[in-house]
């Protein structure tokens, strides 16, 4: 994959003088509404469950955009490639999705989480 | 979720205003839940206190189906006493860790904004610059200036707050004198204890850099275990020799 420029900062142009870059961690939330207030497309995706060992608990977030731009993260890495499949459907027809991975869903979906939890994800468009 | 409740999280958030995101999982249903602003009791209200106390988010049944209840608190903070090479590493560090940082140091060659391109520093006596900040219990205080006469003052008020971590650099015997002056200034024994001495994990860290990350372990690992997630406190001295190594 190409390596991504960093989330919601548009590179620099050519010769352009760089403001020194403020510090901050970060704020899946805050990117999503700068690439809204950009006029892209942005689908949420949010652990809403979690059973077992699980890297990222309830409440984290990933946001995408319609050209699978992401930030955050969900999983370890494990499942974001399908929640970005799933959410390019959401951002398309707009209905949220609530999905379901883990060591048991390995024929509904091609992907589960090698830690052995399971996890249940909500996706859903930015209006 | 619509655009004028994100910009209201976003503004929350900037103001510092916790709140918690209340999704009905079947309707897709968004309603904004402030946790301690009201005082009626509804379920709803009350499970969004609990979440928001215990800092997690979680979901909760009612008669209308689940809704998950997202936490979007304050961050975490982080006061560093003393402007010094260590706090250079700790501070970007725990901004990382999701912590808003404040550094403390009226020595202006210390304090400057060269040193920490944009965190908050303050040139305020740090006797002052705490009573200002009101540490509370998802605060982290930690003095590294190795002088008294910076240390004790923020120690003195650390001591008297909620503050759920408190560190202080120096060795065991410079820890010893700390509580002697510490006992003198009326404190008891016990509470003397809260300020963690010698500050950090016990990893071998001799750099500036691993310093931090013996610190912020140690920090991370006090926040858990107040919350009861951290079963067994690890001491990296009991791990196998293949495994500090």
């Amino acid at each position: 994959m190409k390596e991504a420029p960093s989330p919601g900062r548009a590179a620099p142009a050519a010769g352009a003088v760089v403001a020194p870059r403020k510090f901050e961690t970060e704020d899946v939330l805050a990117i999503a509404h700068g690439w809204k207030a950009e006029g892209r497309k942005v689908a949420l995706a949010t652990v809403v469950t979690t059973w077992g060992s699980n890297p990222r608990p309830a409440g984290s977030m990933l946001a995408v955009d319609a050209n699978t731009q992401f930030c955050g993260s969900v999983s370890g890495g494990c499942i974001e490639g399908a929640v970005i499949r799933e959410a390019m459907d959401v951002i398309e027809d707009g209905t949220p999705r609530l999905l379901d991975f883990g060591v048991t869903d390995t024929q509904a979906w091609d992907v589960g989480l090698a830690c052995g939890g399971k996890v249940q994800v909500y996706v859903e468009r930015l209006d | 979720m619509d655009r004028s409740t994100l910009d209201q999280i976003v503004q929350d958030k900037a103001a510092g205003r916790p709140v918690v995101l209340a999704k009905n999982l079947a309707s897709g249903h968004n309603v904004l839940v402030y946790p301690f602003e009201k005082t009626e009791r509804s379920p709803l209200l009350e499970a969004a206190r609990e979440a928001a106390v215990n800092d997690r988010s979680a979901s909760v049944t009612a008669a209308d189906g689940t809704w998950f209840l997202q936490v979007f608190n304050p961050p975490l903070r982080m006061i560093l006493i003393g402007a010094v090479h260590i706090s250079q590493p700790l501070a970007r560090m725990a901004v990382m860790a999701g912590y808003a940082v404040t550094i403390v140091d009226p020595r202006r060659a210390f304090a400057t904004e060269d040193r920490f391109p944009g965190l908050t520093v303050t040139t305020d006596w740090p006797d002052e610059a705490m009573t200002k900040l009101k540490p509370n219990r998802r605060t982290a205080v930690v003095a590294l200036t190795h002088d008294p006469k910076l240390d004790d003052p923020a120690l003195l008020v650390a001591l008297k707050s909620d503050a759920f971590y408190i560190g202080a650099l120096g060795s065991s015997k410079t820890h010893a004198k700390r509580k002697d002056r510490m006992l003198a200034a009326g404190f008891s024994e016990a509470t003397f204890h809260r300020i963690r001495g010698p500050v950090g994990l016990k990893i071998g860290a001799r750099s500036p850099a691993e310093i931090a990350v013996s610190v912020l372990a140690e920090v991370i690992a006090a926040l858990h275990e107040q919350s009861g997630s951290l079963v067994a406190p690890r001491d990296a001295s009991t791990l196998p020799e293949s495994q500090v190594a």
